[in-house]
């Protein structure tokens, strides 16, 4: 594998154009599914038809009620052509630009962005999936096993590890030297790990040491200071940046301890969090077209007792809610260079802290694998391990219930 | 049933006010100059049009009420019809039923859009919401991919070449080099469009026409009006119009025109055969061999069979497009709506100049617009007579 | 007469010299680890507030956060339980009296050269005083250790089975407080104790014995060398904390300099 070649200091770093963000406000439904992978599309309640682009009414009996349903990937290639020279410069600067007509099997056609291999008459996989801009757009490749990593339009979209220099700023967590081990494994070009208060011992440096292309860097979230100099080394290197700092202490929310405590989590994983968005964000959106392989993807590794409130982790689950309602801001920043924002949502990890909690549990490599997955897919949510997705579907039913059930010990 | 005809109804007083490439002025000025052109071609007093259909996509913040009070103008009606190419239909249709219904006696139809260097990407943020989701985002800004996904569809289908498109251009370069406002002033030959760059193929940039600024504008009255001012006329013969005529059409290999076909030549009384000259609307030239289909010229898919044997020029045995049409002489927004309409108004009252074409006096002309999506969703077409 | 005049002259002349005995308060300096399930001490924390800049445009200063027991730091009598009854146990309350007093210096660096758990015994104290005569009641007893050399994981010096750091044995912190009855006992190290002193009988004998007996613990103390075994006088002011353990400080030592200046 080639290194990209290093940028040439007397060129301006390139603009970070962006494609057409302009939506309608129903569009912007589409977000969240393709976040996730998913693919659904407006589908009409009352007669069953699916539609496209997202209507008002269903065109076919004026239904206003079409939520999005999961719908069938396939569909035929009814047209295909090359936009040698787009009228958009996002488009201009990365043509020519393979657009196809695509007849779906749900029903409607659409256009789509349209895998090099795929041609008129073809059958084609459909993805729902989010471009440089954040916004949701269908993409068609053949059916059957293709190498994405081949259609330089599907690279837009998503934040593969391939030729990107990564930070990961927890090297104590759990997933991070799996993360290391998977990312250079994907073909990262450099993997750095912050580890804090080097003065205590870490069982894992020796094998970071060992792995060819990591390297421990100094980075405490708690500091000012450790955070902007790091920045001042990596700010304007990092194309990936995964922030695995975590700090947990189960604790109800009377004990005595629990506010110091639960500011110290906060410290790392809210005001870390904080602090990594002022010194890292600007620079990594600053870069989002910065040669052949820019900053491209920010991952928050996040407790799902972020999103489902456990009454045994009442610190943790506030210092991390605290952190996720940094999201919007954080997103909005990186959006601006095309930078995604990914939130990986973690169940219980097999660690000391979770060790009465039953299996399932999450290993660190589960979670890596999970995350180099989702980077080369361009998501923007996932939800690692089977509790955690167990209690977020018991949650969005029924919060209260869960409440009680989490407190009695009932995973 | 049969469709109501137009007695009485005709069109008098074309109106071009010179296009240019970009104009530094507004989109008003330049309906001022075609209401004055109007006014001075008709010798009617702009303040007696009392009717006023405006068709325009740059007009903004004003629609044609709130210019009502710029021009002075005092109308029983008025009616805004920013929609492209199928406007120039849209508007006479809708002056005729006016004034044969007696609610008007004079009304200006008037197309005029401006041009800057910036205007084609404001005018993409607020053309459509379709293709706003679900167009723009796939680096189709713009109708270019958009058509070449009909086009290479339509090849598929029916086996044209880009030959064919090729010979429909260069015949309108023929043409739109004896109209001294046409934009386009180099000869055209097929190897040109053939070798010309790829845009989005097969669209390739001799099958684009060239945005610019200007304006096309007409009269309509009844037949004693026109000869009351001594005004040379044309009577609206016959016309239909349709939207989205096929929506369960995958991709658009045919236009609406194909369901009202039947309509158009039965109010006219006429046949294809009996048209002098054909003004179809071609932002992209296989777009008119479209319109010839479904126009009853010839068999469906049979278009570039049926042209490959004809003369398109003025001087040829089916002349087309005979100021050059958009190809040539360029597009002024919603005035490109328009265009074949005025030069058909005149080629029907001698009028016609540098491009007249002898003897004519009869005319189809066809509109054909706002590409949506996927697919352009307006079409019509009238047949003019000359007196 | 005063001895004020006599003590500026001589500080003026260089008889009299101040030695600042305290580790800078960074970020990183290592601070006490309990096993997790315990609250643990805030680290220090300096935060910027402004720097001549949007945020202050002419001045520079910063928010300041940190535990009691952190960086060079004091330890109160109500630090540990045995002296939680002590009158006056607490830094805003303690007598003012009791923050100058003269200091012994107990040279440990040979031992701790080549040992890391490296014991005070009352032998070893003794066999100084043999030297410089009985510690003197209400004086400081300093453990000089080298320790302060150290930096990061090796001052901290973790290891599987907790910390390794020289300190005092129960023996002499015992014999020192209730014999020679010193005011306290200070360290190079992170605690007045040993790292594994909570395996000690009684465990953590020094913060056992000094503070139930109201005295008080010095610790992260440095420059221990430029110290002579006796003669120099500590200055030890603790922020006068609500109710507080203890305090980060400014440690000063006066220290007879060379006559000569």
């Amino acid at each position: 594998m080639q290194d990209p070649i290093r940028k040439n200091p007397l060129k301006k770093t390139r603009t970070a154009l962006l494609p057409p963000a302009a939506r309608s406000r129903k569009a912007h439904l589409l977000i969240p599914p393709a976040g996730r992978g998913e693919f659904a599309l407006p589908r009409c309640a009352a007669c069953g038809a699916f539609a496209w682009p997202v209507p008002e009414a269903c065109p076919v009996c004026l239904s206003p009620d079409l939520p999005l349903t999961a719908a069938p990937r396939g569909g035929e290639v009814i047209s295909a052509t090359t936009a040698e020279v787009p009228a958009d410069l996002y488009f201009r600067e990365r043509a020519p630009w393979r657009v196809g007509l695509v007849a779906m099997d749900c029903g409607p056609q659409a256009l789509v962005h349209l895998h090099p291999e795929a041609g008129q008459g073809d059958r084609v996989r459909l993805s729902l999936v989010l471009d440089r801009a954040g916004q949701a757009v269908l993409h068609a490749a053949p059916e059957g096993e293709r190498d994405m990593a081949s259609d330089p339009q599907w690279q837009e979209m998503a934040a593969d590890p391939r030729r990107r220099r990564v930070l990961i700023t927890d090297a104590r967590h759990v997933a991070a030297l799996p993360l290391a081990q998977a990312l250079l494994a994907a073909g990262a070009r450099q993997v750095w790990l912050g580890l804090d208060e080097a003065w205590k011992p870490f069982a894992g440096a020796d094998a970071i040491r060992a792995l060819e292309g990591a390297e421990l860097v100094p980075l405490d979230l708690r500091s000012d200071r450790s955070v902007g100099d790091l920045a001042r080394d990596l700010g304007g290197k990092v194309e990936i940046l995964v922030n695995t700092a975590d700090l947990l202490r189960p604790g109800m929310a009377f004990a005595p301890s629990v506010p110091a405590q639960t500011r110290e989590m906060m410290e790392v994983a809210a005001f870390g969090l904080m602090r990594l968005m002022r010194e890292f964000a600007p620079a990594m959106a600053s870069r989002g077209a910065d040669g052949t392989a820019p900053a491209a993807a920010w991952v928050n590794v996040t407790p799902v007792i972020a999103r489902v409130p456990h009454p045994r982790f009442t610190g943790y689950g506030t210092a991390h809610a605290a952190a996720l309602a940094l999201a919007p801001a954080l997103r909005q920043t990186l959006g601006t260079g095309g930078v995604r924002l990914m939130t990986a949502f973690t169940g219980p990890t097999d660690t000391d802290w979770f060790d009465a909690f039953p299996h399932p549990k999450l290993t660190g490599r589960a979670i890596a694998t999970e995350i180099v997955a989702a980077l080369k897919a361009g998501r923007e949510e996932l939800v690692i391990g089977d509790l955690a997705r167990d209690w977020l579907k018991r949650h969005a039913e029924n919060p209260r219930a869960l409440e009680a059930e989490l407190a009695r010990g009932q995973y | 049933m049969a469709r109501r005809g137009y007695d009485g109804v005709v069109l008098a007083a074309p109106v071009t006010v010179p296009y240019q490439r970009y104009s530094t002025e507004s989109t008003a000025w330049w309906i001022g100059r075609a209401l004055a052109g109007l006014a001075a071609t008709s010798g009617i007093a702009h303040r007696d049009f009392d009717g006023f259909m405006l068709a325009s996509f740059s007009s903004a913040p004003d629609s044609a009420i709130g210019l009502t009070q710029h021009f002075g103008l005092s109308p029983r009606m008025v009616d805004f019809l920013p929609m492209g190419g199928a406007g120039g239909v849209m508007s006479l249709r809708r002056a005729a039923r006016a004034v044969q219904a007696g609610d008007c006696d004079v009304v200006a139809c008037v197309a005029a859009d401006t041009n800057g260097p910036q205007s084609f990407r404001y005018g993409l943020e607020n053309f459509s919401r379709f293709s706003q989701d679900a167009v723009y985002p796939y680096g189709a800004g713009g109708p270019n991919v958009s058509f070449a996904l009909i086009a290479q569809a339509y090849m598929a289908a029916t086996g044209a070449t880009r030959e064919d498109f090729g010979r429909i251009a260069v015949a309108q370069r023929q043409n739109g080099l004896r109209n001294p406002h046409a934009l386009m002033r180099k000869p055209l030959s097929l190897e040109d469009y053939l070798g010309s760059r790829p845009i989005a193929p097969p669209i390739h940039l001799f099958d684009c026409v060239m945005p610019c600024a200007g304006a096309e504008a007409f009269l309509v009255m009844r037949e004693e009006t026109a000869r009351a001012q001594g005004l040379p006329f044309a009577r609206l013969a016959a016309s239909i119009e349709r939207h989205n005529a096929f929506p369960e059409d995958r991709v658009m290999l045919r236009g609406g025109w194909a369901r009202d076909v039947d309509d158009l030549w039965a109010m006219a009384g006429m046949r294809p055969a009996d048209m002098d000259l054909v003004q179809t609307y071609d932002d992209y030239p296989f777009i008119s061999m479209m319109q010839f289909e479904d126009l009853g010229f010839c068999a469906k898919g049979e278009a570039a069979a049926f042209l490959r044997d004809r003369d398109l020029t003025v001087t040829g045995d089916l002349p087309h497009n005979t100021n050059g049409g958009q190809l040539s002489a360029g597009q002024a927004g919603c005035a490109g709506g328009h265009i074949g309409l005025v030069e058909a108004l005149r080629q029907v009252t001698g009028a016609a100049g540098p491009t007249q074409v002898e003897g004519a006096r009869r005319a189809l002309v066809s509109g054909f617009g706002m590409i949506n999506f996927d697919r352009g969703l307006g079409s019509g077409a009238v047949v003019l007579e000359g007196a | 007469m005063s001895a004020l005049p006599l003590l500026m002259d001589a500080l003026g002349a260089g008889s009299v010299r101040v030695v600042d005995l305290t580790q800078t308060l960074t970020e990183d300096f290592p601070t006490i680890v309990l096993p997790p399930e315990f609250a643990q001490s805030a680290t220090v924390r300096i935060e910027r507030l402004s720097r001549y800049d949007a945020a202050g445009p002419a001045w520079y200063w910063n928010n300041l956060s940190f535990g009691e027991h952190t960086g060079t730091h004091f330890d109160a009598p109500a630090h540990w339980f045995t002296g939680r009854d002590r009158p006056l146990g607490t830094v805003d309350t303690m007598p003012a009296a009791d923050m100058i007093a003269p200091a012994c210096v107990i040279d440990c660096t040979e031992g701790t050269a080549v040992d890391d758990d490296y014991l005070l015994t009352r032998e070893a104290v003794e066999t100084w005083e043999m030297e410089h005569g009985p510690v003197p009641a209400r004086s400081w007893v300093l453990m000089r250790t080298g320790w302060s050399r150290r930096q990061g994981a090796a001052y901290a010096n973790l290891r599987e089975d907790g910390a390794h750091t020289p300190g005092p044995d129960a023996e002499v912190m015992e014999w020192l407080v209730h014999d020679r009855g010193i005011l306290g006992f200070g360290t190079e190290t992170i605690g007045t104790d040993a790292g594994q002193g909570s395996h000690f009988s009684p465990p953590f004998p020094a913060h056992h014995f000094l503070h139930g007996a109201g005295r008080y613990g010095l610790q992260c103390l440095t420059a221990l060398d430029q110290l002579p075994p006796t003669g120099a006088v500590l200055v030890t002011a603790p922020l006068k904390v609500h109710e507080g353990s203890g305090s980060p400080l400014r440690v000063l030592a006066l220290v007879p300099g060379a006559a000569a200046g």
